[in-house]
């Protein structure tokens, strides 16, 4: 008996295997490189794979006008991939700056001893969580949807736990690991049932199933596609299925917090884009109304919560599941506009919630304790480069003329009321007028506190006793490069518009 | 030059330099100079753009159009009417004064500050200049961000409150704003001004005047105003009142009464009672005020009201004055603002019951808060007077009882300003007022006495804007005709 390969197109696949492969090689660091050049070398190996894989990302959406299922219809090769996959390595590129300092975590930095533990095991799963997520955005089907849904959620379980000796970072990987397994025992169980019902995996065949067997009202269909909205939903933390997002944000390593909120809300919401619009085009009206009334209770639930929040992380946190709610409602419309506004508003919104979390790392590395809004009194003045580059990021969040978040807000809202949705309009306009409310008291926070509410230093961090912060310049680098996107991309809207709906064209609207 | 490059050069002539002065660590006196110095361009160029302005040629002038993001129709357009240039001209004339006074009285934080200044100069001229309405909407929030953390870092000491009432207010009608932008330009197919069609739907001309009426204020969604006043820095209240509402009166000009016109005529009553309730409430208030900001807030909300009296009357008179009105008021505002700063500089107050006598011995002072003073109460003659007399004429055209309202209201500008006059030069002298508080020194009489220069000058010519604000004869045709 032969065993039939089917041909594989290894140069589509490139990107996620230079991530794999520079994966494996920080791995093999941590026992073949010695400690004192550990940092350095996979600090090294992790840029040099985010690089490579951007250039092959850049060259695939060139070389792919017109997108086409690879490796036996199990990927997709086309531009929504490599777009995705371009955010979603640039974003690593920047978190590998973030940790290459510090690693995640400060507790570990009082002991100069054990500093560089884990260097070469975090890289590795940054890696390799970027690889699954790069993947996860171009599966075809819903094996290798499950699949690659597992592969970067494990690694992300262990990255959120790595800074053991915290028990809220322990905390934070067990929560984030039975809800997410939760969630993924729900996709499986909706794809087992579309699966039954139509007989086939392919994200394709399933649409071709369900037109010429009439199953648009199918009970298992229906059921199915509930179920799966919910799995996804709760990656992308869209509310209902967002409850262990503050406490994870909170608990993980800040630099994780930076990767996780960027990162995989991209890969979840492009690929939930996807899985929709080219398995269920035929249920448009199902699932474009089930996430119309999930964006609105993600923007109520994540705008009220983040009003009476302390702690910064948490308040941005729930702003990440209401912004997840202004991408939704791009995403509900299911309609060409609605994938240009969503893959749009993923970019600056990327910059912005990595930048955001990369300058609550700093102050909390200068503290040694949790960043609340007490003790972020005064940064703008200490940090006025990190401090500017704040306000800039949350203000773009909300939808002020500063970044592209607000040209993105306007194409969501554009993009719904092309839709006849004008209701979704006002509810998106009085959930911005919400959100102003905290993203106002961040600013405040850091500039408008009188001195002498100064709280430095309560718990007398040891990053702190020795006078001026630490320089951190591949801090400083990541959240430049993360504001000049941000900016950039309100006025260079139509080169990046552009992009997207070449991307989009790949998607069968 | 192209004279057209004077029309993006006054927008981003500021931002750069705030930029600039953001990124160079200067001293707080190079950083002050050099803001001075883009501010006092500013003006330079408004001059040129004024001197190259054809007024007998209808039409936008001096515009500037590129791609922003062509899916939807949105651009980059950029242009001046003559009503604009004459905003645009209050707008770079004010905020050099106030960036002048910033740097006299001198701001701690000074890069933050003048860099704020000057980012609020590209962001106000961009309003008045903007002829896309996306790009209108960008900067009308823009203005918000440096005039909340001026207000937040540098006002007096209830100014958190200020702030978030200040900023939840504007920003919950300017989103309204933007959901109506969104509705109006995918039905047109554009957001371009000056191409774009009437509407007649009157949700979206509700939408856009609640944006304005709480930005001019009208009465009752003046709610933010007196916090904001009282606790702004004075050149930060004097750049509120006399520039920034402004943009809401500009918005009901170029927008809401242009691209509406048969839900302007539906709720014209609607906006007249409300005009007039702003004046006639906002002047009772300004009677009552215990303090010297107190009475030019809400003498603002009163001027407000009177202005958009002028607007919705929707006659030639009316468009006129009421253009004549917001540079002649912006200025009288402006000046009352830096010399209510100049007051409590020297007194530690500006509550009435603690000053008084002033005048004695502070001839400057006196004779610079009688001129302003006597001109912002309308005497004959005056700038004021010329512009009021206009709108009264306008809204009397409309019916009768508009006019008696605000003639009625012009007794009761009288009655608080002289109070102003009264309480502050006049009177026993106050407990505060002590021999150390001087008369305005030089560098104070070069901020305010070019105001009040041009007050004079608009007194002396009031025809030098109330004639050169629209093409041709007849206004109510240039609106009518979209300024086409």
């Amino acid at each position: 008996m032969t065993l039939n390969t089917p041909p594989i197109d290894w140069f589509g696949l490139s990107p996620v295997l230079t991530l794999i492969g520079t994966g494996f090689a920080a791995l093999l660091c941590a026992v073949l490189v010695p400690r004192a050049a550990r940092r350095l070398v996979t600090t090294g190996i992790s840029i040099a794979g985010f690089t490579a894989g951007i250039v092959l990302a850049v060259w695939l959406y060139v070389d792919t006008p017109d997108g086409h299922t690879i490796a036996a219809g199990a990927y997709y090769r086309d531009r929504w991939t490599s777009l995705g996959q371009i955010i979603i390595f640039a974003v690593g590129l920047a978190t590998t700056l973030l940790a290459a300092e510090h690693m995640p975590g400060w507790s570990r930095d009082s002991d100069p001893g054990r500093r560089d533990d884990h260097v070469a095991e975090f890289f590795a799963l940054l890696l390799a969580s970027a690889a699954g997520m790069a993947f996860f955005v171009g599966s075809a089907n819903l094996i290798t949807l499950f699949l690659s849904l597992e592969w970067f959620s494990i690694a992300l379980y262990v990255m959120c736990a790595i800074d053991y000796d915290l028990e809220g970072s322990l905390e934070a990987g067990l929560k984030y690991l039975i809800v997410g397994s939760f969630g993924a025992a729900t996709l499986l169980f909706g794809s087992a049932l579309v699966y039954g019902a139509t007989g086939t995996v392919s994200f394709g065949g399933i649409a071709d199933a369900i037109a010429a067997k009439g199953l648009t009202g199918d009970t298992f269909v229906v059921v199915g596609i509930a179920l799966m909205i919910a799995g996804l939903g709760f990656k992308m933390s869209a509310a209902p299925f967002h409850m262990w997002t503050p406490d994870v944000y909170e608990g993980a390593p800040t630099t994780v917090t930076a990767w996780m909120s960027s990162a995989t809300k991209v890969a979840a919401l492009l690929l939930t884009f996807r899985v929709m619009t080219t398995a269920f085009p035929e249920n448009q009206h199902l699932w474009g109304w089930a996430f119309a009334i999930i964006a609105t209770i993600s923007l109520a639930i994540g705008n009220f919560a983040a009003l009476v929040q302390q702690n910064v992380k948490r308040i941005l946190a729930y702003s990440a599941i209401a912004q997840a709610g202004f991408m939704l409602i791009g995403l509900s419309t299911g309609s060409a506009l609605g994938a240009r506004a969503l893959m749009f508003y993923l970019i600056p919104y990327s910059a912005a919630a990595f930048g955001s979390f990369a300058i609550i790392a700093a102050r909390e590395r200068e503290l040694g304790v949790p960043v609340t809004l007490d003790n972020l009194a005064g940064f703008g003045w200490e940090r006025p480069f990190l401090g500017v580059a704040m306000w800039f990021f949350v203000f773009g969040f909300a939808g002020l003329p500063l970044t592209g978040g607000f040209v993105g807000k306007f194409y969501v809202f554009a993009a719904a009321y092309d839709h006849g949705w004008v209701w979704l309009v006002i509810v998106g306009v009085l959930a911005t007028l919400v959100s102003l409310y905290y993203y106002l008291a961040i600013v405040r926070a850091m500039y408008m506190r009188p001195s002498e509410e100064l709280q430095m230093l309560p718990g007398g961090g040891v990053a702190v006793s020795g006078g001026a912060p630490a320089r951190e310049r591949l801090l400083h680098l990541a959240v430049g490069a993360a504001l000049v996107v941000a900016v950039g991309s309100l006025f260079a809207v139509q080169p990046l518009i552009d992009l997207a709906e070449h991307a989009a064209s790949s998607l069968p609207l | 030059m192209n004279a057209s490059a004077l029309t993006s050069i006054l927008i981003w002539l500021p931002i750069a330099g705030a930029i600039l002065i953001w990124l160079l660590p200067l001293s707080r006196y190079a950083t002050g100079a050099l803001a001075l110095l883009i501010s006092f361009a500013e003006v330079g160029f408004w001059i040129k753009q004024a001197a190259h302005f054809n007024f007998s040629q209808s039409g936008l002038q001096m515009s500037e159009q590129a791609n922003w993001f062509g899916d939807l129709g949105v651009s980059y357009h950029v242009g001046v009417y003559g009503f604009s240039l004459w905003l645009v001209g209050l707008t770079v004339v004010g905020m050099a004064a106030c960036a002048s006074y910033g740097f006299w009285v001198g701001r701690d934080r000074a890069r933050a500050y003048f860099g704020l200044m000057l980012f609020l100069t590209g962001a106000t001229v961009g309003v008045f200049e903007a002829q896309d309405l996306l790009l209108f909407y960008a900067f009308f929030e823009a203005m918000l961000i440096p005039l909340y953390i001026l207000i937040g870092v540098w006002g007096g000491a209830r100014r958190v409150e200020a702030t978030v009432k200040f900023v939840i207010y504007t920003m919950a009608g300017s989103l309204l704003m933007l959901a109506a932008i969104v509705a109006y330009g995918l039905q047109a197919g554009t957001f371009d001004l000056v191409d774009g069609p009437t509407s007649t739907s009157r949700w979206l001309f509700l939408g856009f005047m609640v944006a304005f009426v709480i930005k001019a204020p009208l009465f009752p969604f003046h709610g933010w105003l007196p916090d904001a006043y009282r606790e702004a820095p004075p050149e930060v209240a004097a750049i509120l009142s006399g520039v920034i509402a402004k943009a809401g009166l500009y918005g009901m000009l170029r927008i809401a009464i242009t691209k509406f016109p048969e839900p302007t005529s539906f709720y014209r009553t609607a906006v007249l009672a409300l005009a007039a309730a702003a004046l006639v409430y906002g002047s009772l208030l300004a009677f009552r005020s215990p303090d010297f900001r107190g009475v030019v807030a809400y003498s603002s909300l009163a001027q407000a009201g009177l202005i958009a009296l002028g607007l919705f009357a929707g006659t030639n008179l009316g468009f006129d004055g009421a253009v004549l009105q917001m540079v002649a008021h912006g200025l009288i505002s402006i000046s009352l603002f830096l010399i209510a700063g100049a007051v409590e500089r020297r007194t530690t107050t500006g509550e009435f019951r603690l000053l008084g006598g002033m005048a004695r011995g502070r001839p400057a002072l006196a004779t610079l808060l009688m001129t302003v003073g006597v001109i912002s109460l309308a005497v004959p003659g005056s700038a004021a007077f010329a512009g009021e007399f206009l709108i009264l004429g306008g809204v009397f055209q409309r019916a009768w009882w508009w006019a008696v309202i605000g003639a009625g209201a012009i007794v009761l500008a009288a009655m608080y300003m002289l109070r102003l006059i009264s309480a502050v030069l006049h009177e026993a002298r106050g407990s505060t007022v002590t021999n150390e508080a001087l008369d305005l020194r030089p560098g104070e009489l070069a901020l305010i006495v070019p105001l009040v220069a041009g007050l004079l000058f608009l007194s002396a010519w009031p025809a030098s804007i109330s004639n050169h604000s629209f093409s041709g004869p007849s206004p109510t045709a240039s609106v009518r005709s979209q300024f086409k």
